[in-house]
């Protein structure tokens, strides 16, 4: 039973990762009803940005914030650039550019900075929180910012009058444009956000997987996985679901035989398509009423 | 969160290809078996090779336009199926020595077994979270094949090498008779595919031209509509996922007996991508398109690596952005802007 | 009076297929006109033709300014309102947000809160439900906050795509007599596309009767409906 609840447990604090990164895939599926497959890098990029900085002599909040700036910029640009020119292009097209990103984005990370592991720096300090063996104080730094981000954003949809523009746009695009609102700018915000969001989660995971090029591809997966099986309309969902791919995955390395490194990721995703198979709209989703 | 649905009205997230532009005419038919016939006589080995892989890869791109441009179901794991054929083949090569054309059928077979059975489960999911199923999928296979467990017949980590045939004997006396030099393993095999490719080509028009194929797209452009009009959507969809598995298979060992080789790590979820970027190229649902998406993943790649070493993945990537800004809707659209210049030419 | 809206020979097309064949006609300033015709006549693709959410060609002027080339809420913010078919609700949120949604382009936070309240005497029933879920509201108490949510845009002018739409008869009446009420105290132009004829033309001033894409009468709307052949012949009784 105790090796249950600590796995329970560490499964909690790698969650947290997955959470971060689930909350940024929510915010930009919300604005433009697709996934972004190139979040991940973007998120990746922004925190060898800032760790460029930190190279340079700025000190971690100085680039912290500095690069959120610049990656809340770099997403609109990456949209009004690329994508706002697809905008009328089938989704599998979309796609495609999708993919293109990614290739273009790690090309260029790896190229700039190659693809040797450097060491990243965490304010929180890595002593372990509270006494407890299994949560470091970086890791329950994780948890508290991707709590505080989820309360933000919730304040921001709810109560701001932008919030609300977003929110209709995102909704009923057409209604949205009829009460004056430019649809096609909250589009480019909700990139601006979402890469805003993926660079903090970027920032936050570097520690603990340590910065390289293709850092990000398997956290993306899981924030996938938690926002799907969370519900791709409810932030909060992303980040419940990102704490429970976390425990699924440590519980399936630990109780399932023969699964190895390689095998967590089909078996943490097959569990979370079986939770769709019963659930298609995830945990907190809003189940979607088809009109023929 | 809230007590009231989301109602959506769709628009299906696959657009359809009309009906009249579905394959190429006839003249240009002609032109393109002719250049498919003569070209491999006058290239190298290596070039027929690569020919070839085209051919095998086309097949690929061809079972994923019939899942995804047929039937609208997304699939992210064509790249398990590949590799589920090629292991079929290679295994009944190397351990029951069974001839290598063989191999196909069962190879095709079987993979329309594990398609089917794959698209059961799948039947509730739909958009992304079919993307996400069928990319667990094909995550998991490299990883499948490399278990202990079937370690005996798949050789592992290592793989297995595959006997590459000779052209039958009959070929061969003919080319004797009349004089001419033997034929090369390379350009048999690539006559071989050359007619099987063929083959699934016709059949998979006459497929989606038929009564099935006509469900497919009923279910493709509005499954309650479709299944409120009677059609067995549960029975079309797997079925779709099954006959693309199957073909896909088919590809699969075609490409084990042509690379000479298996192994785990040829087929990973790249290959899926792939095969979906070249579905896209080509015009999805768009069968002629699939050559032209398969010569897209072939060539392009090579091509970016040797503008820039360092930045191939970049190159890659706007290449594949310039193609997708000029015509988003694939080859299909190059082919209709030709068939319209065509037009106003001759009505002139 | 200058006309506030100047339609001239405007044609639609959705994709290769043309549903409007040069339509003109004009809109004063204060007046209150409706656009009849049967099911399929144009009447929506005009006024989605006004507001650019459909591909035309012809030349549309309000208050002197041309409308060709703006985006739909480009066109919006020069004080066009325009209540779609089906009403447009943003079913998932409150009765109160959108009405703030009606007011998003507005930057006179006191006057929306004031407005918000004028739209809760003329609505009452809106009042009692103001942080219900839109979408769990009756047709008629959805078509009353479309309009309500229209208002608050403070419109020169506004459209209305077959308000009457899936609502009862008396509720139909209830709903023409506060449009009236809106078009003469707060001096709202408004133009009201209808298959429900009778009402309509008890409501307004101007009519005109669109089919398959052309205008084919136009006139004062009392003529039209003590006229009995064109009753017989266009509306259908």
């Amino acid at each position: 039973m105790e090796l249950f609840t600590n796995q329970v447990l560490a499964g909690i604090a790698t969650g947290a990762i997955y959470a971060c990164m689930a909350l940024a895939v929510v915010m930009i599926y919300q604005a433009i009803d697709h996934l972004n497959f190139a979040q991940g890098e973007m998120a990746m990029f922004s925190t060898f940005l800032s760790w460029q900085m930190m190279q340079w002599g700025m000190p971690y909040w100085g680039a912290f914030v500095l690069t959120l700036a610049l990656s809340f910029a770099g997403g609109i640009l990456i949209e009004r650039l690329l994508f706002k020119p697809l905008a009328k292009a089938p989704v599998l097209t979309n796609v495609a550019g999708f993919i293109a990103l990614y290739g273009i984005i790690n090309s260029f990370a790896g190229l700039i900075w190659d693809f040797t592991i450097k060491q990243y720096p965490t304010p929180f300090g890595s002593s372990p929180f509270l006494g407890s063996q299994l949560i470091s104080t970086h890791q329950a730094g994780m948890i508290g910012v991707t709590v505080l981000l989820l309360i933000l954003l919730f304040i921001f949809f709810q109560y701001t009058r932008i919030g609300l523009a977003m929110r209709a746009a995102a909704a009923l695009p057409e209604s949205a444009r009829l009460v004056g609102i430019n649809t096609s700018w909250m589009i480019a915000l909700g990139w601006g956000m979402a890469a805003a969001i993926g660079s903090i989660a970027g920032m936050l995971i570097a520690p603990v997987v340590f910065l390289e090029p293709n850092m990000m591809l398997g956290v993306l997966i899981y924030g996938f996985a938690a926002a799907v099986l969370g519900g791709l309309t409810s932030p909060l969902g992303a980040v419940v679901g990102g704490f429970l791919v976390g425990v699924f995955e440590n519980l399936a390395g630990t109780y399932i035989p023969g699964v190895g490194n390689e095998l967590k990721l089909p078996i943490a995703l097959a569990l979370i398509i079986t939770v769709l198979v019963f659930k298609p709209a995830g945990l907190f989703g809003r189940p979607i009423v088809k009109r023929v | 969160m809230s007590a009231v649905d989301d109602v959506v009205t769709e628009a299906p997230a696959v657009e359809a290809v009309p009906k009249r532009a579905m394959t190429l005419g006839l003249g240009t038919s002609l032109v393109m078996l002719a250049a498919l016939l003569l070209v491999p006589l006058f290239v190298k080995n290596f070039v027929i090779f690569q020919l070839t892989m085209l051919l095998i890869y086309g097949i690929a791109v061809l079972a994923l336009n019939i899942l995804t441009g047929g039937s609208g179901q997304f699939s992210l794991g064509q790249s398990a199926f590949y590799a589920v054929g090629a292991y079929t083949s290679a295994i009944l090569m190397e351990h029951a020595n069974m001839n290598y054309a063989l191999t196909l059928p069962i190879a095709g077979v079987i993979c329309f077994g594990f398609g089917y059975l794959f698209g059961k489960p799948a039947l509730r999911l739909s958009g992304v979270y079919l993307a996400l199923a069928t990319f667990a999928l094909a995550t998991a296979m490299p990883q499948i094949l490399k278990l202990g467990f079937f370690e005996h017949w798949t050789g592992g980590v290592q793989g297995l090498v595959v006997t590459k045939p000779d052209a039958p004997e009959l070929v061969q006396s003919v080319l004797s008779l009349a004089q001419l030099k033997a034929m090369s393993q390379d350009m048999w095999l690539y006559y071989f595919t050359l007619a099987i490719s063929i083959g699934i080509y016709i059949a998979s028009i006459n497929l989606l031209r038929s009564r099935s194929g006509r469900a497919f797209m009923a279910i493709r452009d509005n499954e309650i509509a479709a299944s409120a009009m009677g059609v067995n959507v549960a029975l079309y969809k797997t079925l779709a996922f099954g006959v693309s598995a199957g073909i896909t298979g088919v590809a699969g060992g075609l490409g084990a007996i042509a690379v000479q080789f298996v192994a785990p790590d040829g087929y990973t979820i790249l290959l899926a991508i792939s095969l979906f970027l070249g579905m896209v190229v080509g015009g999805v649902g768009w069968l002629p398109g699939s050559l032209v998406g398969s010569a897209f993943i072939i060539f392009v790649p090579n091509i970016a690596e040797s503008i820039s070493k360092g930045l191939s993945g970049a190159v890659f990537g706007v290449l594949l952005f310039l193609v997708i800004f000029l015509v988003p809707h694939g080859a299909r659209q190059v082919a209709m802007v030709a068939q319209n210049l065509l037009g106003k030419l001759t009505k002139k | 009076m200058t006309a506030m809206l100047n339609v001239k020979d405007l044609r639609a097309y959705y994709g290769q297929v043309q549903a409007l064949h040069g339509l003109s006609f004009a809109l004063n300033e204060g007046s209150l006109t409706t656009l009849l015709g049967a099911n399929g006549a144009g009447k929506t693709t005009t006024l989605r033709a006004i507001c650019n959410m459909v591909r035309s060609t012809g030349a549309i002027e309000f208050e002197g300014k041309p409308l060709s080339g703006r985006s739909t809420e480009n066109v919006v913010r020069l004080g066009i309102a325009h209540v779609p078919q089906g009403r447009g609700t943003f079913t998932t949120m409150t009765v109160e947000e959108n009405l703030q949604l009606g007011a998003i382009t507005r930057t006179d936070r006191k006057n929306i809160v004031d407005d918000i309240e004028r739209m809760y005497a003329h609505f009452p029933v809106l009042k009692e439900r103001y942080t219900q879920q839109a979408g769990t509201l009756s047709g008629g108490e959805q078509q009353m906050l479309a309009v309500a949510r229209a208002l608050m845009l403070r419109p020169r002018l506004m459209l209305l795509d077959e308000p009457s739409f899936g609502l009862a008869p008396l509720i139909v009446r209830d709903l023409f007599k506060i449009l009236g009420k809106i078009n003469r105290e707060d001096k709202v132009t408004i133009l009201v596309v209808e298959q429900n004829a009778q009402l309509a033309l008890e409501l307004a001033d101007q009519a005109y009767v669109i089919e398959t894409g052309r205008i084919v009468m136009s006139g004062n709307a009392k003529e039209i409906a003590n006229n009995e052949d064109i009753r017989k012949s266009y509306l259908g009784y």
